[in-house]
């Protein structure tokens, strides 16, 4: 499930970089990290897969429900990374000049 | 266990190997040379490898942590408290950590390819419409 959730944010974070016409949201670093995370979590999978054989198919509830959790709270912070790298960066000058009014 | 060290240890190096070649594009820009006689400067294709690697080693901790393997105390993997299972943490990240390593790295130098391609495909087109006329 972690690696489904990550693969899908992966998925998602991509096309959303692709069809806007510049980058100045960072979406392709978003992406890039997702996709970094997926590949790293498929890997892990092949492995669970070889020793578990189809049983890695069928996991107990319990079990997927912990892996959901740990999917979303992965895109979670994905997505916290993501938003201070881009309120650092400020590619709109939005939160300088929100700071410099005050 | 660990295996998220070994991307770890290859997203430092390619940091500081990063910053090196950045640091020379930049001159050469300084001096009015040609940056790079590719299409994206070997800069911008390292980034890219750094993110994936440190976005997916970061992530990958974050699941350590989660599952108790990585403590906020000394000496940080709970693998570490003996041997035996040492010994396993060594085998996973020779194992696993490496393929990791090795997947995300072939996969970034296939989109390096793509990408090459694709930049330089409008350069190709027009040089080829111009030998025509």
């Amino acid at each position: 499930m972690t690696l489904l959730i990550t693969a899908f944010a992966a998925i998602i974070s991509t096309v959303l970089w692709y069809t806007r016409k510049d980058d100045r949201m960072q979406l392709g670093f978003l992406s890039l990290m997702f996709w970094g995370a997926s590949l790293m979590w498929l890997v892990d999978a092949v492995f669970e897969f070889v020793e578990l054989k189809s049983e890695y198919f069928t996991p107990a509830a319990e079990d997927m429900l912990n892996d959901s959790f740990l999917g979303l709270s992965v895109v979670a912070l994905g997505l916290i990374v993501w938003v201070v790298r881009l309120l650092i960066a400020d590619p709109e000058g939005k939160l300088k000049k929100a700071l410099s009014k005050r | 266990m660990a295996c998220f060290l070994v991307s770890a240890a290859e997203a430092a190096v390619v940091t500081v190997v990063e910053k090196h070649v950045e640091k020379k594009e930049k001159a050469r820009e300084a001096a009015g040379e040609q940056v790079s006689t590719s299409a994206i400067p070997l800069s911008t294709k390292l980034k890219w490898l750094c993110t994936m690697l440190w976005g997916g080693a970061f992530l990958l901790m974050f699941e350590h942590i989660w599952h108790g393997e990585v403590v906020p105390w000394f000496p940080f993997l709970t693998a570490m408290e003996n041997s035996e299972d040492m010994m396993e943490m060594f085998k996973e990240m020779a194992t696993v950590g490496v393929c990791m390593m090795l997947l995300v790295t072939v996969v970034w130098a296939v989109m390096c390819v793509v990408a090459e391609h694709i930049a330089k495909a409008p350069a190709k087109a027009e040089a080829k419409a111009s030998k025509e006329d």
